[in-house]
């Protein structure tokens, strides 16, 4: 299975019937592709819908609706457009359920820096600090590493997106719940070690007694 | 008495060095004709307030191009390589404001709040030069209220009194702005008679309108 397939096949299990749910640009936005069956979750778009799916067909793209990646979509039934101050007021009030953000590094502390690189990318926060801060649980979905470098550091050297301590973090390697006391090691990918792990992983991790393995429903 | 005007018109009312609310998320929802003659006027000295600058070439992103502006808050201009090209050039003044912030604070100065507390950006850059207040024993930042000379809309439809309404997510800042511009102009999509939009479904209320944007102007373009 492809790295980010399984990291979106791991993060949708997290989603329950019912959730408000808004996706970051990216990785995050093929978690929609993999939800558990027999549950109906709502998509935002924080610039302005909640109810979002994808364009219905071929042909069919509406000029007024686009996701917050600038992609044309679809809604469902029963779906509401929303102004600026709206839709932002669902996710700084603890009215969204969950989000799930792409991540740069991700430290100790649980901190979360996604959108800046100093020097080289400069691109604006948008939505992403209002949604590290405000929504109910933050979930960081990200590759362990790039470019052979751990993204779990000690601390952020890049500049963080919100002080807030996430809820949990998804690699292609393991399945990591900031608490407290740390980052403690949840889960294990398929066929991968608690040593492969440790291995590629800059900051220091709880290794508790037991460790599951990350587990995919085989129809999904 | 109609408050439809042609974009020539509507556009010469705009001077030099004006501050602008321009609504549009990723060119969405963005006055297209008032951008196109602004860019044909050849305005300057501008400050743009606005969600991102989309692309080059595209929605605002023109006003960029053309150099209309020289001072933008935006909460987003990863998608516009020309705006940081010229952010880095030291062309362009450029102030980042996380994107939930950015729309309380227009609200707040277009409903004469004295500016926003929020959690958001607490402890981060975006909090830099910025007072910090506690309340219950958590932080928030105190952002300050938005104002402008100018707030330029682009709507679904308007009736000829001014109300607006508006299509899914081309509605985002537009109408928070239709409160903070001391001029406020709106380019519909259609113009219709008064009482076609029912009441229920008025989304800015006329007196908020001062113009509205004919479809055509009288030279045809």
């Amino acid at each position: 299975m492809e790295d980010k397939v399984l990291i979106a096949k791991r993060v949708a299990q997290e989603l329950h019937d019912g959730d408000l749910v808004n996706l970051g640009i990216g990785l995050p936005t093929l978690v929609a592709n993999y939800l558990p069956h027999g549950i109906e979750v709502y998509f935002q778009s924080e610039n302005g819908v909640i109810g979002m799916s994808k364009v219905p067909g071929k042909g069919l793209e509406d000029d007024y609706l686009i996701d917050a990646g600038g992609i044309f979509v679809g809604a469902l039934p029963g779906a509401c457009s929303l102004d600026s101050c709206t839709s932002f007021s669902l996710i700084r009030g603890g009215h969204l359920d969950v989000t799930v953000l792409g991540g740069l590094q991700l430290d100790e502390q649980g901190q979360l820096a996604n959108w800046m690189i100093p020097g080289k990318m400069v691109p604006g926060m948008g939505g992403g600090m209002d949604l590290a801060t405000g929504a109910k649980r933050v979930i960081v979905s990200m590759n362990h590493s790039a470019k052979g470098v751990s993204k779990i550091v000690k601390k952020c050297t890049l500049p963080i997106t919100s002080t807030r301590r996430v809820d949990l973090v998804v690699t292609e390697l393991a399945v990591i719940e900031p608490t407290e006391k740390g980052l403690v090691l949840k889960e294990t990918a398929p066929g991968v070690t608690i040593d492969q792990i440790l291995a590629a992983t800059e900051a220091k991790l709880i290794i508790p007694e037991h460790v599951g393995e990350m587990s995919i429903p085989a129809d999904l | 008495m109609s408050k439809a005007i042609d974009v020539v018109r509507a556009v010469e009312m705009v001077p030099d060095g004006a501050s602008i609310l321009m609504g549009g998320f990723l060119a969405v929802g963005t006055p297209r004709r008032i951008i196109e003659e602004i860019v044909r006027q050849g305005k300057k000295h501008l400050t743009l307030i606005t969600n991102d600058t989309n692309r080059p070439g595209i929605g605002n992103g023109m006003l960029i191009d053309a150099k209309c502006v020289d001072r933008l808050i935006a909460s987003h201009i990863g998608t516009n390589p020309e705006t940081q090209r010229q952010m880095i050039a030291g062309e362009l003044q450029v102030e980042l404001c996380p994107q939930g912030s950015l729309c309380e604070r227009i609200r707040a100065g277009g409903i004469g709040l004295g500016g926003v507390l929020t959690p958001t950006g607490v402890g981060t850059v975006a909090a830099e030069g910025k007072n910090v207040t506690t309340i219950n024993g958590k932080d928030y930042l105190i952002e300050m209220p938005i104002k402008a000379d100018f707030a330029l809309l682009a709507c679904r439809r308007a009736d000829y009194r001014g109300n607006l309404d508006y299509s899914l997510t081309a509605r985002n800042f537009n109408p928070i702005m239709a409160f903070a511009g001391a001029t406020v102009i709106a380019e519909p999509n259609e113009i219709v008679p008064i009482g076609v939009i029912p009441p229920d479904d008025v989304i800015t209320p006329h007196v908020l309108v001062d113009y509205i944007i004919e479809r055509r102007s009288a030279n045809g373009r």
